[in-house]
């Protein structure tokens, strides 16, 4: 193998085994497996899509489709006051668990529950707790109440409000525990030394704990929020969109679209949401690459 | 001082033990509620699972046995589907682990040109949200003619499963001493060699945490086994359980039954190995 230069002046480059040294070579073999998976099954898709999506004629429909502009209203209400309200509580039982008792070392393995368990039969579960008719929680209402409970998946508001939820229910268990690692890594003597001045829980909260776990608790909130942008489960398996695909958000969106068969809005839904996702991607990949 | 023998009895401490059972009780509830509403209905005959009573009048083990004997129309394929399940999850975790290990081997250890890129780029597709992903996966899948073959939802697994695993792997082989692989070189051993005497070993601990991280995954996972999947023979447990919404009268009693089935696997696996995945995952989820 030569690289020509000019003319007659050929240059032969070194061989590319003496360039690399074995340990090298082998770098290149072991990394090879994940770099194929990362073209065919990441780069390949994406490139596609985003090749469906190139289409403006599928952004005015999108535009003129009222459950998109729906969706994407339940998506930044899920984001912002969803995210929000798991992740103020998550910091509560962070300190909660943190505190050594036995009993709260027990109901902290079974807290970890929802996380560690599938989706689809918990959530389904909570679906037909719901159920107006059958549900537990209905007969609950009318055994203390006397009174009917309201229909709970078939007002969108109340619909959208359970899905939430269903998500803080699901995924605030691996938060708190994340929460409790960083509280952990606090050093005790801080608070002893905050005890001996006569500090208050607050005090000691707002000068102690918050200073220190301020950095990782954003981390987590915007590494949730991305998170939630993927979460399909919660909504497609309590109220698969509806009533009337009124509480749909951009995940059960894009499948809407994809079942029926309109992939173009299926990506341009996607492509939307770009705006708001790659900011806090490029946020997170700088946080932990530092 | 605390004299052994002597328990000290305050009214402070029972107020504060009071304000942590004001949580504790609620948090117990909160958690338990949809579990046990689900193990209600495995153990409750059609009518008494209907009548919202907290514990039937008549507990029962007939909906299992009408599961494991597929005695509904429903469950004709319980089996097959349950061992789709289990082949495909299994498969996930194998080859994720053989993935991510060699790629965090490489990057970390090896020093590969490029690794730092790999490494990024492996983080950005942790970040892409998995149902956006989903959407151009499908297709792609269709393109490689792999639909309703198992080896789509495999190998989509994988690159969902695979760069966390590779981060948290390549975050533990850091932690590893320099020195280790210089000793091994200088006593002759082969890249290879070094590979498998002396790096696998040394991160067994973080193995086992990322393969039981993608076997979970994978067993647990519905959107993408739902789009992937459809022939009854060829579904996994939740599709399967997902098909059971799609009657009008469905079966809720079995239906709960069969995810009761279905939850207690990864249950078992998350307590078996919870000591490495406590440590290991929370560790490499988020660098505090």
């Amino acid at each position: 193998m030569a690289i020509t230069l000019s003319g007659d002046q050929a240059v032969p480059a070194p061989p590319l085994s003496s360039r690399l040294t074995p340990a090298q070579v082998w770098g290149i073999v072991l990394l090879a497996p994940y770099l194929l998976v990362f073209l065919a099954f990441v780069v390949y898709p994406v490139s596609y899509g985003l090749w469906l999506a190139r289409h403006p004629a599928s952004y005015v429909e999108l535009y003129n489709d009222p459950v998109f502009a729906r969706a994407a209203i339940n998506t930044l209400i899920f984001l912002v006051i969803g995210i929000n309200i798991k992740m103020l509580i998550a910091l509560v039982l962070s300190g909660f668990f943190a505190q050594q008792r036995t009993w709260i070392k027990w109901l902290s393995v079974i807290f970890i529950l929802p996380w560690a368990v599938p989706s689809i039969p918990t959530i389904l579960s909570v679906r037909f707790m719901l159920n107006p008719e059958w549900g537990m929680v209905n007969h609950f209402i009318f055994t203390f109440t006397g009174d009917d409970g309201p229909n709970w998946l078939n007002d969108p508001t109340i619909a959208l409000t359970m899905a939430i939820a269903v998500h803080i229910w699901k995924s605030l268990p691996f938060w708190t525990l994340i929460l409790i690692t960083g509280r952990l890594a606090i050093p005790h003597d801080l608070f002893e030394a905050a005890e001996v001045d006569g500090a208050s829980w607050w005090q000691k909260f707002r000068f102690i704990t918050w200073p220190s776990m301020q950095t990782l608790y954003v981390t987590c909130t915007l590494l949730s929020m991305i998170w939630t942008l993927g979460d399909f489960n919660s909504v497609y398996l309590l109220t698969g969109g509806g009533p009337a695909d009124l509480t749909h958000v951009l995940s059960t969106l894009g499948i809407r679209y994809l079942r029926l068969d309109q992939l173009s809005l299926a990506m341009a839904s996607i492509v939307c949401a770009m705006p708001f996702v790659l900011p806090l991607v490029y946020f997170m990949m700088k946080r932990l690459s530092r | 001082m605390k004299l052994p023998g002597v328990s000290e009895f305050s009214w402070r401490d029972v107020a504060t033990e009071a304000r942590l059972l004001l949580i504790g009780i609620p948090v117990f509830l909160w958690t338990m509620i949809p579990i046990y509403h689900m193990f209600l209905f495995a153990i409750s005959p059609k009518e008494d699972a209907f009548s919202g009573k907290l514990w039937p009048d008549h507990p029962t083990l007939h909906n299992f046995e009408i599961v494991f004997k597929q005695q509904h129309y429903f469950l004709r394929d319980f089996y097959v589907q349950f061992w789709n399940s289990v082949v495909i999850a299994a498969a996930v975790g194998a080859l994720t682990l053989v993935v991510a290990t060699a790629a965090a081997f490489s990057i970390s250890r090896l020093k590969v040109p490029g690794g730092r890129v790999v490494l990024n780029l492996a983080l950005f597709t942790y970040f892409i949200p998995a149902a956006f992903l989903a959407v151009p996966m499908y297709r792609t899948m269709g393109n490689y003619g792999l639909l309703n073959n198992h080896w789509s939802l495999i190998l989509a697994m994988v690159t969902i499963a695979s760069p966390y695993a590779i981060w948290v792997l390549k975050q533990a082989s850091d932690k590893l001493p320099v020195e280790l692989d210089e000793a091994a070189v200088m006593d002759g051993a082969t890249t290879l060699q070094i590979f498998r005497l002396v790096y696998l070993p040394l991160m067994m601990p973080s193995l086992v945490a990322i393969g039981t991280y993608a076997v979970l995954l994978a067993w647990n996972e519905y959107l993408y086994a739902f789009l992937l999947l459809s022939n009854d023979q060829d579904i996994t447990l939740p599709v399967a359980l997902g098909n059971f919404l799609s009657a009008d009268d469905s079966p809720w009693e079995l239906l709960m039954t069969t995810g009761f089935i279905y939850a207690l696997p990864p249950a078992a696996v998350y307590y078996a190995f919870r000591r490495y995945m406590v440590g290991g995952l929370t560790a490499g989820a988020v660098k505090s």
